[in-house]
């Protein structure tokens, strides 16, 4: 088993560390292209690139340190103001961060590396780095440890522009610096690659051998080291040995006529305090966490608490089941004490599932890639705008919203977003705009996606829906029905296919997508000002409102959400329809009957409906259909359980739940109920019909 | 002789379907549960009972004796499910009652005789004899393979 390999987790835990740091990347990336920057964000930028350097160094990711460097290099030319941050730059830069992510994804699922798109992307950036300084630029091949001569610091044009530091670096190792395997020379090694390394060893604490304690470490180096690399790259060498050693990295002064640091302290004399190894440490956080500390849980104890709560719930039902049952007065102290107890569960419960959640922000800056590759690849110019990227949600729906979307905001950029000229032809700025916002709105998550473009070409989509026979030909429908033609099934406006949509997945797909999320998904269109997709989502997949029924002996529970209201079944509103069909009247519609208990096969043979309940669910596509159950127990929220689909796989149910009598209780999936009642139920109520008529 | 010539000693539960009494490899089981109602699940095939509470995971139960073509297990408190593992996945076995744990050597097991117009599941890895009695030894893997492929 891989779980206790100890290098697989380092390894793990580095790929979680760049996720984070190429977030920050693309935070510090957006700070500077709304201009929001406070001067901090080439910083920010400029560290997350060099920890990921770090880091893939560390484990031989060659491709992702060559790739980490040349960035890095023109972002050190960006961080001196040695080069202007243009459109063009900042574009090359976002392009370099996504295709770095796209490495660290390829070295972490183990493919290889993209190293196609590296080459175009690196000679761009080696563009840029060689604009300022043509000859020197410090790249990789170029630079070998070269013995430099002391007299370059008296003669700084020999060297062009280069900056050339000197370092005092004071260096004592404690035992467990060894304990842990790292030994002395490689780091030596590692520094004087660096640049001109002189090493000297203090052996004044050595006792004599008589004192000597084998384990005991006596030794201490003072290491000087001209470079032109910075303080934090030097520190990064002690990375591994951090907290294994007493550090100090003292700047001496600076060689190059580039005034960098203006420290005129001789290198011995520099105050020990001024740079202690954290303070130019590579891995700074994210800015907006500033007051906030965070713990980063294996997902599968979350996963634990989770499931204790849902057990705890569980018990808390059942006892108070017994409790009622055993008949106490509600003023009594123990019922008291039971509501309080439910209190408390609710809050517990609510406060495990906010661990869970997490802020939309990760998903929503992928969705600023998918933008930034779609409308290159259209040749259109759209800039996306998010809001609310703080709101949190399941990470569970998180993962799962991200395939819809990515749809969305393709189709969006391709149908939505007009050309250029168009828009400017109607008043409307060249560039196109797409809102990404997400809010909560009373227990659920709203995700808006909207464009300024076009709106829905009704007439063009209602013309597609009847070429495609989707629609009768002489159908009269509402400009909010012709929006929802969308979602039909093989619906496609794009009267070619392009590249970038209409590749077989459309709308039905994301709505289907939303739906299984328990999720809503609405649309709304202006002429001429652009198209609204809202989404509405359950905060989280792990409780669930249900509508808990009872059918043929057995509990069932309903998602609440698909339940629009309920019917009692009389002769006057329940009519038999053609062989094995019956229907119910209301509304002035007439509804499909099915009886729950014969779709699942718990029972054979369905009696009349009348005087049975009926359920009324609105589906996808707007499909309306009844349920009969025998008795609807009460409406709740249940922990869901997923079920094992690998052993067998029932039609109709989605998940189960575990009931306040330890009971399991099926949860059952509307949409398949329906499916599955279309595809093979007809058989038992044609029986019924036929002894209907009888 | 049975698969190996393994030396080390192999320990079975052993168990009655029926008339009939059969054994498990013990590293495979992990817990042994007195009977409760399980769950139906719908149009599941008929020796899937269901599934049970296991202490808030949804475990499927099956009826082993249905399951291997015997009469099916009565459903009395004296019927006991036995909670296995195989392939990271967990499992009921509903069976009449729980015997005993007995210790074998590999060189005590023999390969069933072919078994030519048995029609049942050909899912007894090999038989060894206790006591004069006859144990059948079952191969886990293949009780739960075949009820997954069956089912699907």
């Amino acid at each position: 088993m891989t779980a206790s390999d100890p290098m697989a987790e380092i390894r793990a835990s580095f790929f979680v560390e760049c996720e984070e740091l190429l977030e920050a990347l693309q935070d510090g990336l957006h700070a500077l292209e709304t201009g929001t920057d406070d001067g901090d964000a080439i910083h920010v930028i400029f560290r997350a690139v060099h920890s990921i350097k770090g880091g893939a160094g560390a484990f031989g990711l060659d491709h992702m340190v060559t790739f980490s460097h040349r960035y890095e290099t023109v972002l050190d030319a960006v961080r001196d103001a040695r080069l202007a941050v243009t459109t063009d730059l900042l574009g090359l830069f976002f392009r370099a961060a996504d295709h770095l992510s796209d490495i660290v994804r390829a070295a972490r699922e183990d493919e290889d590396f993209p190293v196609a798109t590296s080459a175009a992307l690196l000679s761009e950036l080696d563009a840029h780095a060689a604009d300022p300084q043509p000859a020197d630029q410090p790249q990789e091949p170029d630079f070998a440890p070269v013995a430099l001569s002391l007299d370059l610091l008296n003669d700084p044009e020999t060297k062009n522009e280069t900056a050339l530091n000197r370092y005092q670096i004071y260096f004592t190792p404690e035992p467990e610096l060894f304990e842990t395997a790292n030994d002395v020379p490689h780091i030596f090694a590692a520094l004087a690659e660096l640049g001109d390394l002189t090493v000297k060893c203090d052996t004044n604490r050595v006792p004599t051998l008589n004192q000597l304690a084998p384990e005991a470490v006596y030794l201490s180096w003072a290491l000087s080291l001209d470079t032109i690399v910075d303080e934090a790259e030097v520190a990064s060498i002690f990375e591994f040995v951090d907290g294994l050693c007493e550090l100090q990295i003292l700047p001496g002064p600076t060689t190059s006529v580039a005034d960098e640091a203006d420290t005129s302290a001789e290198p011995g004399k520099s105050n020990a305090s001024s740079a202690p190894l954290s303070e130019p440490e590579a891995s700074a956080p994210p800015r907006d966490t500033k007051n906030k500390t965070f713990v980063r849980v294996d997902i599968e104890r979350v996963e634990r608490l989770v499931n204790l709560v849902g057990e705890l719930v569980i018990n808390q039902a059942m006892l108070s089941q017994s409790m009622q049952s055993a008949g106490l007065s509600p003023h009594s102290d123990a019922m008291n004490g039971l509501e309080e107890f439910q209190r408390l569960t609710r809050d517990i419960q609510d406060s495990v599932m906010m661990i869970r959640a997490q802020p939309v922000k990760s998903l929503f800056q992928r969705m600023s890639r998918i933008v930034r590759e779609a409308s290159a690849s259209v040749s259109k110019d759209v800039r996306l705008i998010t809001d609310g990227e703080t709101t949190e949600v399941d990470k569970t729906v998180i993962e799962r919203l991200a395939d819809p979307l990515t749809h969305m905001i393709r189709n969006a950029v391709d149908h939505g977003i007009e050309p250029a000229h168009a828009r400017v032809e109607n008043g409307k700025p060249a560039q196109g705009a797409i809102h990404l916002r997400a809010s909560h709105r009373s227990g659920r998550v709203i995700i808006d996606v909207s464009d300024d473009g076009g709106g829905i070409d009704r007439a063009r989509v209602f013309q597609t829906a009847k070429d495609k026979e989707l629609v009768s030909a002489d159908a009269n429908l509402s400009d909010a029905d012709i929006d929802n033609l969308l979602f039909l099934p093989g619906f496609s406006t794009a009267s070619s296919v392009s590249d970038l949509s209409g590749r077989g997945v459309g709308m039905d797909v994301v709505r289907t997508a939303i739906h299984a999320l328990g999720g809503r998904i609405t649309i709304s269109s202006e002429p001429g000002q652009g198209t609204l997709f809202s989404i509405s989502l359950p905060l989280t997949l792990a409780v669930l409102d249900g509508m808990v029924v009872d059918v043929a002996g057995e509990t069932l529970v309903l998602p609440l959400s698909v339940v629009s209201e309920t019917l009692t079944l009389t002769k006057a509103n329940v009519e038999a329809l053609g062989p094995g069909r019956s229907v119910v009247r209301n509304r002035g519609a007439f509804l499909p009957l099915l009886d729950l208990g014969s779709v699942l096969g718990y029972r054979t043979i369905s009696d009349s409906f009348v005087d049975r309940i009926a359920l009324v669910l609105t589906l996808e596509d707007e499909v309306s259909i009844a349920l009969v159950v025998d008795e609807i127990q009460d409406q709740r929220q249940v922990v869901i359980k997923g079920l094992d689909d690998s052993f067998y796989r029932a039609p109709g149910i989605a998940a189960a739940t575990i009931l306040g009598d330890g009971q399991i209780a099926l949860i059952l999936d509307p949409a398949d109920i329906v499916a599955h009642a279309n595809a093979g139920g007809a058989i038992s109520s044609t029986y019924h019909v036929q002894e209907a008529r009888a | 002789m049975s698969d190996g010539n393994a030396t080390q000693p192999i320990e079975l539960l052993t168990f009655k379907l029926g008339d009939q009494e059969y054994s498990l490899d013990i590293m495979s089981v992990r817990e042994i549960r007195g009977w409760t109602r399980a769950t139906p699940m719908p149009l599941a095939p008929s020796f899937m009972r269901g599934v049970i509470n296991l202490r808030g995971t949804v475990l499927p139960v099956i009826d082993l004796a249905e399951r291997l073509g015997l009469p099916k297990c009565g459903q009395s408190s004296r019927n006991v499910i036995i909670v296995v593992k195989h392939g990271g996945q967990m499992t009921g076995l509903l069976v009449d009652a729980v015997s005993d744990i007995v210790s074998l050597d590999a060189n005590d097991m023999q390969v069933p005789p072919d078994s030519g117009g048995y029609d049942g599941l050909n899912v007894i890895r090999s038989l060894t004899v206790i006591d004069d009695r006859m144990i059948r030894v079952l191969d886990l893997a293949l009780v739960v393979a075949q009820s997954q492929s069956d089912a699907a």
